[in-house]
C-alpha cells in the first residue's frame, strides 16, 4: 500500500479544490469576488489548482468601494494579467450616482454597507447564478452559521432559518430563475491556516500585508487607521507614523492596521500564534457597531 | 498535524453550547475582543455566557437555544479541531443530521438531573446511522447533583444499553459541569472519583479516522478539463475528487454506468503528474483512450468495480416539512451524479425510543425510514456500511431545489 501522508492543510486544500469544481460543474454563469485581500488571492491559487492547464470557467469581479488602498488596487490589475483570466470591476462610486445614495456620514465613512447594493447589481448586469467568496467561518459569529454553498433570493437575502442542510460534502446548488448561491470553499479555514497555505505555496500579496512605515490617524479605542484622503478629520486627531501591517484588507475607512516589525510570512505566523485579538477585533470598525452588524448586512444581501 | 471533526449533541438546554464555549474559553481559544463582548452581556449572575460564543444568530441569543450549526475551529499543541455545535430541539433535527455526517466523533450531553431523554436516543442513532464511530458521553451539570457518583453511574448503566442495542464500538464517559469548567480541559477535584481523562485530553488522544482509508477506489468526474488551446489541443483531463482507496498511474479502470474500459495514462494533483493520489485528494485523471466521460460519471479500478443498479433500497432522514409519500418523484443526487427517480415503497420506519422498524405508509419530518428507490439510470450501489463517502447521497426537490432527505445505500 502507498503511504501518502495528508496533513490538515492537504485536506482542506482538497476540500477547497471539490468545492470550487462543484461551482464550475453545476452553474452556468458563476464569479469569484476578488478584493485583492489574502483570502480571495488564496481562492485564485486554489483555482489554479482546480482548473489548470484549462481557463478558469469564471470571471473575477471586483466590488471596488472607492476606499481601497492604491497598492491593493495595483496588486489586483497585476494578478488578474498573470493569471490571464477576466477581470470586471464594478464601483460603488458608480452605484451611488446612479441610484442617488447617500454616502455615509461620521468621522471615518465606511462604504461597506453600500457595496451590497452595487454587489446585487452587477450580479444581475452578468446573470450571476453563483459567487464564489473567500469568506471564512472563524471571522465572525454570524459567518459560523452560514452554509458553504448559501442560497440567496433574488433581492439576495440571507434567511439562516431557512438554510438548506448540508449532507456530507454533497453541495445542492439548484435553484430558482433569479436566485444566486454563494459559494464559500474556504469556509472551514481559519486567519492562521491561510497564512500556513501562503506560506506553503509561496504565494505574493500586497506589500500592505507586512509592516511598513505608514503615516496613521490614532483612534479613541488606540487603533491606528491608515492616513487617506478619505478620512474627515478634526484638528485635534493625532496623526503619527509607525510601522505597520494589515491582518485584512477591506476599506481603508474602516479597516485598521496593526504595529507590528513582522515583514515576512514567517513572522506574521508567528505574531498570529501569540496575538490575542481577533482579525475583525484587531481591524474592524463598522463591525462593532452592534452585536448583530454582520448578521443584519448578510440578511440584507451582503456577502 | 490531525484533524478532528467532533459534533455535540443532545437535548436542548443539556448545555452543549456552554460545553463548546468553556472548551475554547479554558483551552485559552477565545480572542479578547470576543470575550469584551461578551461580558458586557453578563448575565444577572456576574457570569460570562459562554454559550453566546456559538449561539452566533439574534433569534438564537434572544430564545437562548442553538437553530442552526455553528463551526468553530480550536487547536491545541497536540491537535486542531472543528467542532459543529448542532442544534438540540427536536424541530431542528434535520441540522443534527448536518452536523453528523462529517463528523469523526460525537459528544452525546446528557443532565444529570434528567438522564436519558428521548433526543438521546434520537442523536444517538443519527449519529450511529450516520457512521460516527466514537462516542462521549458527557454527564453534565453534575454541580447540579451534588457531584455524585451514583447518578453518573446510573446515566452510564442506561446509555449503555442504547450502545449496545445500536452496537457503537468506541464509547468514553465522563462526568463534567460546563458552566463551571469540571473535567472539560482540566480534571476536577470535585469530582475526585472519575479517574478518566478529561473531555479535552480525550479528544486529544482518540484515534483520528480521518487516514483510515481501506475502502476499494472510487473517483467521480465534477469536471472536464479542455483547454483545447494549440499546444493542448488534445489534452482531456477529468477533474474530481478520489472519494475512496487509491488510484494509481497505469490502473486498468472501467467507466460507469457504461462500463467502458481504459488505462490512467496520468494522474495529477495541482497540476503535478503523480504516480499514486488517495482519498480525499483532488485529482485530474487523463485516459489512455478517448472514451465519452462527462461530470457524474464514476471512474473505478476494473478489478474492484462495485455494481450499478437502478433500484436502491436506502435510508433516509426525511427533512421536509412536507411528507414523503410513496410514488413521489424527485432528484437523487449522487455527489456530481443527479439523475430522475422515485420513491418506489416505504418499507419501515424506525421508532427512535425503541430502535424497532415497523411499517409506514409515509415519511413525516425527521422520520428514519427505509426505502425502495428507482431512478431513471443507473448509479453506483456501494452500501453506506462499507463506504462513508460513496455510499451517501441527498433527496432534491426538482421544483423548489430543497434538500429533502439525506440518504444512505444500504443494497441494491
Amino acid at each position: 500500500m502507498s503511504t501518502i501522508h495528508l496533513d490538515y492543510l492537504d485536506r482542506l486544500e482538497a476540500e477547497a479544490i471539490h468545492i470550487l469544481r462543484e461551482v464550475a460543474g453545476q452553474f452556468e454563469r458563476p464569479a469569484l469576488l476578488f478584493s485583492g485581500g489574502k483570502d480571495s488571492i488564496a481562492l485564485t491559487r486554489l483555482a489554479e489548482k482546480a482548473f489548470r492547464p484549462g481557463k478558469f470557467p469564471f470571471p473575477l469581479v471586483h466590488i471596488d468601494t472607492g476606499h481601497n488602498f492604491p497598492e491593493v488596487l495595483a496588486f489586483r490589475d497585476q494578478l488578474a494579467a498573470s493569471l490571464g483570466e477576466k477581470l470586471i470591476v464594478r464601483s460603488v462610486e458608480d452605484t451611488i450616482k446612479q441610484r442617488g445614495l447617500r454616502e455615509p456620514g461620521g468621522k471615518f465613512p465606511s462604504r461597506n454597507p453600500l457595496q451590497t447594493y452595487t454587489l446585487l447589481d452587477v450580479i444581475e448586469e452578468f446573470e450571476f447564478d453563483a459567487c464564489i467568496g473567500g469568506a471564512r467561518r472563524d471571522e465572525e459569529k454570524a459567518r459560523a452559521k452560514e452554509r458553504i454553498f448559501s442560497v440567496r433570493d433574488e433581492f439576495g437575502q440571507w434567511d439562516p432559518r431557512r438554510q438548506r442542510p448540508e449532507l456530507w460534502n454533497i453541495y445542492n446548488g439548484r435553484i430558482q430563475k433569479g436566485e444566486n448561491v454563494r459559494v464559500f470553499p474556504i469556509s472551514n479555514w481559519t486567519e492562521l491556516d491561510v497564512w500556513n497555505y501562503i506560506q506553503r505555496e509561496k504565494i505574493e500579496l500586497p506589500n500592505i500585508y507586512f509592516a511598513h512605515e505608514r503615516t496613521c490617524v490614532v483612534l479613541p479605542s488606540g487603533q491606528l487607521l491608515g492616513l487617506t484622503e478619505h478620512l474627515r478629520l478634526d484638528d485635534t486627531d493625532e496623526i503619527v507614523s509607525r510601522r505597520v501591517r494589515f491582518r485584512t484588507v477591506g476599506d481603508s475607512t474602516c479597516t485598521a492596521a496593526v504595529e507590528s516589525e513582522a515583514d515576512t510570512v514567517d513572522d506574521i505566523i508567528l505574531d498570529l500564534l501569540q496575538a490575542k485579538v481577533s482579525e475583525r477585533g484587531a481591524t474592524r470598525l463598522d463591525d462593532t457597531i452592534s452585536e448583530t452588524g454582520m448578521e443584519d448586512r448578510k440578511r440584507n444581501g451582503y456577502f | 498535524m490531525d484533524l478532528l471533526r467532533f459534533i455535540t449533541c443532545g437535548s436542548v438546554d443539556d448545555g452543549k453550547s456552554t460545553l463548546i464555549g468553556r472548551l475554547l474559553y479554558d483551552s485559552d481559544s477565545v480572542s479578547l475582543d470576543v470575550l469584551a463582548t461578551l461580558e458586557k452581556r453578563q448575565t444577572s449572575t456576574g457570569n460570562v455566557d459562554l454559550a453566546l460564543l456559538t449561539d452566533g444568530l439574534k433569534a438564537e441569543r434572544e430564545q437562548g437555544i442553538t437553530i442552526d450549526v455553528a463551526h468553530k475551529y480550536f487547536t491545541t499543541p497536540r491537535r486542531k479541531f472543528i467542532i459543529t455545535d448542532a442544534p438540540g430541539h427536536v424541530q431542528y433535527t434535520r441540522n443534527m443530521v448536518t452536523g453528523a455526517s462529517n463528523a469523526d466523533l460525537a459528544i452525546v450531553l446528557v443532565d444529570a438531573r434528567q438522564g436519558v431523554v428521548e433526543q438521546t436516543r434520537r442523536h444517538t442513532l443519527v449519529a450511529a446511522l450516520l457512521g460516527i464511530r466514537h462516542f462521549v458521553l458527557a454527564v453534565n451539570k453534575m454541580d447540579l447533583v451534588g457531584h455524585d457518583e451514583a447518578v453518573f453511574q446510573q446515566i452510564v448503566a442506561d446509555y449503555a444499553a442504547i450502545a449496545d442495542h445500536l452496537k457503537l464500538p468506541h464509547i468514553v464517559a465522563i462526568p463534567v459541569s460546563a458552566l463551571h469548567g469540571d473535567n472539560i480541559v482540566k480534571r476536577s477535584r470535585k469530582l475526585s472519583w472519575y479517574k478518566g481523562p478529561s473531555l479535552l485530553e480525550h479528544l486529544e488522544s482518540v484515534p483520528s479516522t480521518a487516514d483510515a482509508n481501506p475502502h476499494e477506489p472510487r473517483f467521480q468526474v465534477q469536471y472536464v478539463i479542455r483547454p483545447q488551446t494549440e499546444e493542448l489541443h488534445d489534452y482531456r483531463g477529468y477533474a474530481g475528487r478520489i472519494q475512496s482507496g487509491t488510484y494509481r498511474k497505469g490502473d486498468r479502470v472501467k467507466i460507469l454506468p457504461s462500463g467502458l474500459e481504459s488505462v490512467i495514462e496520468a494522474l495529477e494533483v495541482s497540476q503535478q503528474e503523480v504516480e499514486a493520489a488517495v482519498a480525499p485528494q483532488a485529482v485530474v485523471i487523463r485516459l489512455r483512450d478517448d472514451v465519452d466521460v462527462s461530470r457524474g460519471d464514476s471512474i473505478v479500478v476494473a478489478d474492484h468495480a462495485p455494481t450499478t443498479t437502478r433500484n436502491l433500497e436506502a435510508t433516509l432522514c426525511w427533512m421536509d416539512e412536507r411528507p414523503l409519500q410513496p410514488g413521489r418523484k424527485l432528484l437523487v443526487q449522487h455527489h456530481s451524479a443527479v439523475v430522475k427517480a422515485s420513491v418506489s415503497a416505504i418499507l419501515s420506519k424506525t421508532n427512535i425510543q425503541t430502535y424497532a422498524h415497523s411499517a409506514a405508509e409515509s415519511a413525516q419530518l425527521n422520520d428514519i425510514v427505509r426505502v425502495q428507490i428507482k431512478t431513471a439510470v443507473p448509479i453506483v450501489a456501494d452500501s453506506y456500511h462499507n463506504n462513508r463517502t460513496a455510499g451517501a447521497f441527498i433527496l432534491v426537490d426538482e421544483l423548489t431545489g430543497d434538500t429533502l432527505a439525506a440518504g444512505l445505500i444500504e443494497s441494491s
